[in-house]
């Protein structure tokens, strides 16, 4: 598993990119990665091309980055996700929170 | 550092070679205990229990070598270094000191600086294998004292989680605690009516966090279905109170079930957890989740609608936590998604469905680890009959409620929309002592009264619909856009309860502001049908349970008139 992000010059988006298994081990990485960014107003997107599997941790974690990014008013995309993880967030109904973009 | 004064066994059978190592040892500060002969040596060594040894490898009556091996062979946990003193050389008989249990060996003649060099890293490492002994003592004794902690914890788990009705004839389950604590709930509740209310649960992580979040959800599971709320209210007071106590990123997800055994009919809310299978007849049907697991969504966007359907005698729902497509085997695999709808596929329509799907996996888990907790159940769709022997633990308080009185209760408008009555109104009745047991009785006429006067009365909605299949769907779609549209309008509850010489009477009446029917007409039609009829059996069941039933104002008004009496031998 490894983390990997990409912040836009003006700080109005960033791209978490998360490659391999997302799951508990990745707490901290994750929270790395966007905590010390804007939250509210701020763009982020998550990129799932190399994401393998999620599991209920990783939901959870993907909860929190949306607090952290201004509740319902966040503005998350989810984007690039296989088949498997796209189930996985189907099962959950995440795409009520979340946009999802295949 | 400060030095430390160490016991030191100094065994050598030449004298002179002995007073000089005891000289030597004794002015590097530590004391010494002499031994002429290996067996001397063993003899010291079990009534002193030196620190450190220093052997000579050769001596009558018991050489080096078995005196290491002896004391190695003690059983002692704490580490006694051994250092062989010796006059050989070559490299074999060295090894062969340390085969022997030696920890090092020193060269005759002996040179006090290496001598005190060989004590003071001897003595390190006697210093920490007592830590890390004392260390590995602690961990046991902290670990032992938190296993008793949780073991006592459990049961008070198990007494709130699991005071329901699991062991119903129609109800088989797996359910396999990965720690003491289990992340999955199953819990089961008769309803007062005589339905029964299923959830089954899996909170993220194991353990302690999830079994702290399983608490408040099985009390107002319990407490809930027993004061006979709708399945609907049960989740959306456990939602809003999970969304409270847990930490963003915690959550449950969860299915619900509500049997209606009389009506054969269920009710399914799913959030988060796989998709579950409707067994009815020779068909299987796969109900996917539609909600957002318990715990995330703010009251006010939590949504309960339910699936709908019907569910004949024999038919039946299975359900599951991830944790049985999670299962791997030994190599690896999980069970997945496609072994157990295989499952299914042709055995749909098997009455041992249930042992074959756990036995199967079971088996394929072989000596494999579950790596989330393994939760499988099957509901059966029974005749109400069947359920008559599961009695659920209806304790009464201390206080004696009131047992002569009247009360009125009526919705208007808005309320009518979203809000069940009857619970408020069963909470009152079952103030009541006596009429705690019979709360089933009650429960089914104030329910079939509320539904005839809110579907029939307000809404204006036919029975005869609900005759098909796509009928039933068609209804409850009326249902729900006629409630929407309804307004100026009213129901309203009047009840009164006398006492008697041996027992009481209840007088339920409720009057709506709907239409009304042709009482005549109905009457007669009810006693043409009989008890085949698809609708209108709810009637003749309360007609059974009550001493008078009677419609007056053009069917908009009925009255019910229920008596009890104490059972002989009791106060």
């Amino acid at each position: 598993m490894s983390i990997t992000t990409n912040r836009s010059s003006d700080g109005s988006e960033l791209n978490i990119h998360i490659k391999g298994r997302f799951d508990f081990s990745s707490h901290q990485a994750f929270r790395d990665a966007y905590e010390g960014s804007g939250g509210a107003g701020v763009h982020y997107v998550i990129d799932m091309a190399e994401t393998t599997y999620l599991d209920s941790s990783a939901l959870g974690m993907l909860l929190l980055l949306r607090d952290f990014a201004g509740g319902d008013r966040a503005n998350i995309d989810i984007t690039n996700c296989s088949s498997d993880v796209r189930k996985i967030l189907t099962i959950s109904n995440f795409e009520q929170l979340f946009n999802i973009v295949a | 550092m400060e030095k430390e004064r160490l016991k030191v066994l100094v065994a050598d059978d030449s004298l002179s070679d002995r007073m000089i190592l005891q000289s030597l040892v004794s002015r590097l500060g530590h004391e010494v205990i002499p031994a002429t002969d290996g067996q001397e040596a063993l003899e010291l060594f079990q009534a002193d229990t030196p620190d450190i040894v220093l052997l000579d490898a050769l001596m009558p009556r018991m050489d080096g070598f078995e005196v290491a091996q002896a004391i190695k062979e003690n059983g002692s946990e704490d580490l006694i270094p051994i250092i062989f003193l010796t006059s050989l050389s070559d490299a074999e008989s060295l090894a062969r000191c340390l085969q022997a249990g030696g920890d090092d060996f020193l060269s005759k003649p002996y040179n006090p600086v290496i001598l005190e060099a060989k004590i003071n890293a001897m003595n390190r490492m006697r210093q920490m294998h007592a830590t890390l002994q004392r260390q590995r003592d602690q961990i046991a004794e902290h670990n032992k004292h938190m296993l008793h902690e949780q073991q006592v914890a459990k049961s008070v788990f198990d007494n709130v989680a699991h005071n329901g009705c699991l062991d119903a004839p129609n109800i088989k389950h797996l359910l396999s605690p990965l720690s003491v604590f289990n992340g999955d709930v199953l819990l089961a509740c008769m309803k007062p009516g005589g339905g029964m209310h299923v959830l089954i649960g899996d909170f993220t992580g194991h353990g302690l966090p999830a079994a702290i979040g399983a608490m408040p959800l099985a009390e107002i599971f319990y407490g809930m279905t027993r004061k006979g709320f709708a399945l609907g209210d049960v989740l959306r007071e456990i939602n809003r109170k999970l969304k409270l106590i847990l930490p963003v990123g915690f959550f449950c997800c969860a299915a619900m079930v509500d049997l209606d055994f009389d009506q054969e009919s269920a009710e399914v809310w799913i959030g988060g957890l796989p998709e579950l299978m409707l067994c009815r007849g020779d068909e299987t049907v796969a109900l996917k989740s539609n909600h957002l697991p318990l715990g995330i969504l703010s009251a006010d966007g939590f949504k309960a609608d339910a699936y709908r359907f019907e569910m004949r005698h024999g038919d039946r729902l299975y359900l599951w936590s991830d944790g049985i497509i999670e299962a791997e085997n030994p190599r690896g695999e999980m069970y997945g998604d496609a072994r157990l709808r295989a499952q299914f596929k042709d055995g749909g329509d098997n009455p041992d469905l249930f042992d074959k799907l756990r036995d199967d996996v079971i088996q394929f888990i072989g000596s494999g680890e579950a790596s989330d907790d393994l939760t499988l159940v099957e509901l059966k769709m029974v005749p109400g009959a069947d359920m008559v022997s599961v009695v659920e633990n209806t304790s009464t308080g201390g206080v004696l409620g009131p047992r002569d009185w009247t009360f009125s209760y009526e919705l208007r408008g808005d309320s009518l929309k979203s809000f069940d009555p009857v619970p408020v109104v069963m909470n009152l009745v079952l103030e009541v002592p006596e009429l705690r047991s019979r709360s089933g009785d009650i429960y089914t006429i104030l329910t079939e009264f509320y539904s005839n006067a809110l579907e029939h009365g307000l809404l204006g909605l036919d029975s005869a619909l609900k005759r098909s299949p796509d009928g039933f769907a068609e209804y409850y779609h009326l249902r729900g856009e006629r409630l929407e549209r309804l307004s100026e309008a009213f129901l309203s509850f009047t009840l009164k309860h006398t006492p008697l010489p041996d027992g009481g009477e209840l007088t339920i009446d409720v009057l709506d502001s709907g239409q009304g029917f042709n009482v005549e007409k109905v009457n007669q039609s009810l006693e043409q049908a009989g008890s085949q009829a698809f609708s209108g059996r709810g009637i003749l069941l309360i007609r059974r349970l009550c001493q008078r039933v009677e419609y007056s104002e053009g069917g908009r008004k009925v009255v019910a008139v229920y008596q009890w009496q104490r059972e002989r031998g009791k106060a």
